[in-house]
This record gives structure tokens, sequence and C-alpha cells, in this order.
């Protein structure tokens, strides 16, 4: 149980911290004329098809003592990142990544311009505009951002093997606590993990179509 | 200029190149200026219109140019000034009306308002939510409101602000005609104590009769013509206006006489010996003109009809009858060659076949001046 609560605890803070991130560069995504900005779109959709052990890898070597990121780590808290919970949110952070940030793109993008326009004409700046009118209307896709990053994370492994170890109640997950129980032969502990971890992925799999079919949604039109 | 007598005046020059992957290259280049009270700006779809109407408001910049509403600035090429919109107190009322379907009519009217105190907005949007006579919905969402009611509350947003000049990109289509004087009639009485130029798009040459102090052309991105309604509509336009608006018959014609007391003049249809009445335009007599007329708007006699309002009978014969779909297209020799639309259940009625001698008839004001 403790691996399951920390499997939360981390799906939620990366969860959260992705919003944060995902807002501004999903923006900008949607509504910047830049030619280059395919570019951006790219280096976003990586975590997609890159096998997590390969993220995995390049995060442990960023983050270890003579990494840049270990380095300005250990600098600044006196530890260092690799093997610890701080470390497994950086990483996971970039490995959810297009779940958070490719919903909100496409629910921005699917706000009518002209309701920017009447924003605008109506003396709003960019941020009023976006505070009243893009977020409200994109609610179904910040749910389905926080929800995808938050399932996506809670199910990870390869890249918590890599950076994070397997220190129970630091960097333990369900994943890794399932392999572990198979490794050992515990069949019977492992399907109640495993049970578990499917649940709540159906569970949040249904909030994402219940709200992109606006079910919950009380301004759809009637 | 402006600011001197009784309200402002908004004058722009806007020159504009739009090009892009799949757009045909289209240059807006208009010089224009719109007194207080309605101005129509009045054109087909693609004449510029809404390119217009964003650059004055601030939403497209134009590539040279100068905006100015009173002595105020409000884009100049040469100075580099573009003032962004939400600074501009310029109103919008889109074609889509663009009302925000999560809020309520009541905070959709407050949206412009937001910083003003709570007390004052509250006033301000019950005030104009009466004049606007939707009071009564202050609590709905636009998905629970009517068309009219919508384009009412549309108006009632962009004024409450106060804004010194109001665009309004055809917001009344689809309305009956009666809603729409009615709503025009509130309009009036808002602004007759504020005296803000308004330009007026459409493309529905009704309102343009029913609203107009004054009207613009606009085609193929340049000003046509502009003043009073009777005017730019009856004066020679160009071809491509009439085609735009889909007229079948586009004849030559050489005018004989101008009957001015009448609003009409007669005129030769090309070398043929017959003779119509027309709508007066700027033309002289013995110029030639040309005459563009909708293939609907001829109707199709087998007998000389007597005891009619429309000026224009002329005898012909049938040339050809073509089924297509819904319509049966009628081509006449009249000594010139008229095309006519009619229903199939009236070819049948009226038993017409190629070679039947039949008279055409039609109206002094269906016949348009092009050229």
């Amino acid at each position: 149980m403790e691996a399951l609560w920390l499997s939360l605890r981390l799906a939620a803070c990366v969860a959260a911290i992705l919003l944060a991130i995902g807002m501004p560069v999903a923006y900008w995504l949607a509504y910047s004329t830049w030619r280059g900005k395919f570019l951006l779109e790219s280096i976003v959709a990586l975590p997609l098809v890159l096998p997590p052990t390969v993220l995995g890898f390049y995060a442990l070597v960023a983050m270890g003592p003579r990494g840049p990121l270990g380095k300005l780590w250990i600098a600044l808290f006196g530890h260092g990142l690799a093997f610890t919970f701080t470390g497994l949110i950086i990483a996971s952070v970039f490995y959810s990544f297009p779940f958070a940030v490719q919903p909100l793109i496409a629910s921005f993008e699917g706000v009518d311009p002209r309701l920017l326009d009447a924003s605008a004409v109506l003396g709003a700046g960019a941020l009023r505009t976006f505070w009243r009118v893009i977020l409200p209307l994109s609610l179904p896709g910040v749910v389905t951002a926080a929800v995808l990053s938050f399932a996506h994370t809670l199910g990870e492994f390869g890249v918590v093997l890599m950076v994070g170890g397997n220190l129970a109640g630091v960097t333990r997950t369900v994943s890794i606590d399932i392999y572990d129980y198979v490794q050992s032969l515990e069949y019977g502990a492992a399907n109640r993990m495993a049970l578990l971890l499917l649940v709540i992925s159906f569970a949040v799999l249904s909030v994402v179509y219940a709200v992109n079919r606006r079910v919950w949604t009380p301004w759809a039109a009637k | 200029m402006g600011g001197e007598v009784n309200g402002t005046m908004l004058t722009a020059q806007i020159r504009k190149q739009r090009h892009g992957p799949g757009a045909a290259p289209f240059a807006l280049d208009v010089s224009i200026e719109v007194p207080p009270g309605i101005t129509i700006l009045f054109g087909g779809s693609g004449a510029g219109k809404s390119t217009l109407l964003d650059c004055i408001a601030g939403l497209a910049r134009p590539d040279e140019g100068r905006i100015l509403v009173g002595g105020d600035v409000l884009f100049d090429s040469v100075r580099a000034i573009h003032i962004p919109a939400p600074k501009r107190r310029i109103a919008y009322v889109f074609q889509t009306l663009a009302l925000f379907p999560h809020l309520s009519a009541e905070e959709n009217v407050a949206y412009g308002l937001l910083n003003l105190p709570q007390e004052q907005r509250r006033e301000r949007v019950g005030e104009i939510l009466t004049v606007f006579r939707v009071e009564k919905l202050r609590k709905q969402r636009p998905g629970e409101i009517s068309g009219g009611e919508k384009q009412r509350i549309a108006l009632a947003r962009s004024l409450v602000t106060e804004p010194r000049v109001l665009l309004l990109d055809e917001p009344l289509t689809g309305l009956d005609a009666e809603l729409k004087a009615a709503i025009v009639d509130d309009l009036r009485a808002w602004n007759t104590a504020k005296a803000m130029p308004i330009l007026y798009v459409t493309h529905n040459r009704d309102e343009v009769d029913a609203l107009g102090e004054r009207v613009i052309a606009l085609d193929n991105g340049r000003v046509v013509s502009a003043g009073a309604p009777m005017e730019v509509l009856n004066a020679p336009r160009r071809k491509k206006l009439a085609q735009a608006a889909g007229f079948e018959n586009l004849l030559h014609a050489t005018v004989l006489d101008l009957r001015e007391a009448d609003g009409v003049m007669r005129v030769k249809l090309g070398e043929s010996a017959c003779e119509i009445e027309v709508p007066l335009g700027y033309a002289a007599a013995g110029s030639r003109v040309q005459v563009a007329v909708r293939a609907g708007d001829i109707l199709l006699a087998t007998e000389r009809p007597h005891g009619l309002s429309a000026r224009n009978v002329m005898e012909g014969r049938i040339l050809s009858l073509e089924h297509r779909g819904a319509m049966v297209i009628a081509r006449v020799d009249c000594g010139v060659t008229f095309v006519a639309h009619i229903t199939p259940g009236a070819a049948r009625a009226l038993e017409l076949t190629a070679g039947r001698r039949v008279w055409l008839v039609l109206k002094t004001h269906s016949c348009h001046l092009v050229d």
C-alpha cells in the first residue's frame, strides 16, 4: 500500500505541475503564427514515441552528480536528484508532457476565434481573455489534460526504474511493486495491485470520455 | 474635420493585401468617411467588407493608411501607430454575434465593464437591457435565447461600453423585416443622443433602402460609389458587382431618353428594336450601358398581358426549354435573347414548347444598370 500511496502522490504532483506549465505552452502553440512552431510541437510530442528507457537514461545522466541538473541541484539544496522523489517528479513531468499539452492545444484551438475578437473589442487584454473566455470554454480539455497526465504517470515504469531505482517509500511506485511481486513469484499480491491499477485507470478514462461528451458542461447547445 | 459641430467622424484610408494558400490574392484599397448616424457599407461577398471592419476595429493591421476617430489617431502607418483593439473603444457586432456561450445575458453585457465597481456595473447593465427590451432574459445563456433577442443582447453588450464608433457586420441577417425594423428603431433611438458613427455592413439591397442615410458601395476591395442610397444604388456600377450578385442576363443597351421626373430612362437593347424602361442612372442619351436582369425576375405569358404595373412587356419566341432539377430554363428570343427561370409546373400549365410565341414581363426595378 505504501507503493500505491507513493504513486498517487507522484501522479497528483505531476498533473498539477503539468497543468501549470502546460497551459502557457499550449496557449503559445495554439495561437502563435511563428513558422518554426512545428519544431516545438515535435519536441512536445517526443515522449510519445521515445522508449521510456531512453528518456529515463538521459534524465538520469542530467540529474547525476556530474549532470547539469544534478550539479545545479546540489549547489542549491546540498543533495543530488537521482533516486529521489523530486527527481522522479521532474522526469515524469517530461515523460507525461504531451498528455497534458496536446488536449490543451486541441481545446484552445476549438474556441471560436470570433469570441476572442469579441473579448478584445470589449477592452479585454490577452490575460483577461484567457481567464474569462478561453479557459472556461476549454474546461473539458483541462480536465482531460489533468486526468491523462495523472493516469499516464500512475502507470509509468521504465522512467521510474531508470531515475528512481527501487527505494521503498521513496521511489518504489505501484508498477515497480508489481514487477517485484512477479519476480518473487507472489502472483496473488501482483494480481491485487494490478487489478487496483486497472480499476483506477478505467475510472479515470471514464471521466475523460464523459467530460468530452459534454455530459456535465451546462452550456452545451440544446 | 470631426469633433466640431455634432459628434465625431470616423475616417479611414486603408490599403491591405491579402494573400495566402487557398485564398485568391485580394487587395483592399479604400478611403471612407463615416459621419455620425448610420452609414451602410454595401457589397457582395468577397468585396472586402469584413476586412475593412477588422482593420478599423484593430483586429487586423493594414499595410498602409490612417484611421482616425475625431482627432484621435488609431492607426498611422507612417508614424507607426497601431492602437491595439482593446484600447480603441470601437464596438463591433459580428455576423455570428459571438456571444460568450458560458455566460448569461447579463454577464455577457457586463463583460466590457469589468473595470467598473460592481454597483455601477449592475446599474448600467440593467439600464441597457431595458433599452433593448431584453431585461427579462438577464439570467439566460445564449443557447436558450431566440435569434432576434440574441441580436439585441449583442447590441447591448457593444453599446454599454459607450464606444466612439459602432461597427455592425450583417448583424440582423435571418430576421424578418418587422423584427429588423424594430431593432433598428431602438438603435436609432439610442444613437440620437450619442451621435456616434455607425457603419452597417450588408449585402441586402432591401436593408439599404430601409436603413440608409448614406451608402458606401464596396466592390472587389474598392469603393465604387458613395452617397445617398438612391444615388449609389442607381448609379451605373461595374459589371463585376452585377455578376457577383448572380444576374443571368447581361445585355448591351443604348440610352434613348431620360425621364428624371419618373426616375426612369428608356433604353434600346442591343441591335434589336426592343425598348425597355430601366431605373435612371448617370448616363446621357445616346450613351451605351449594360443592363443586368435576374432570370428569376422575368415573367412569361402566353397571351399579351393587360393591366399590369410592370412597364416592360416584350413579345418573343421560345428558343429552348431546359429542365434542370426543380427549374426550367427558358431561352427566349425578343430580338435579343433572354434567359428566364420558371417552375416545371408553370411550364406544363402554359404548355410551353420551343418555337411558341410568348410575352416577357419585366419590372423597371428588376433591371439593374451596369457600367
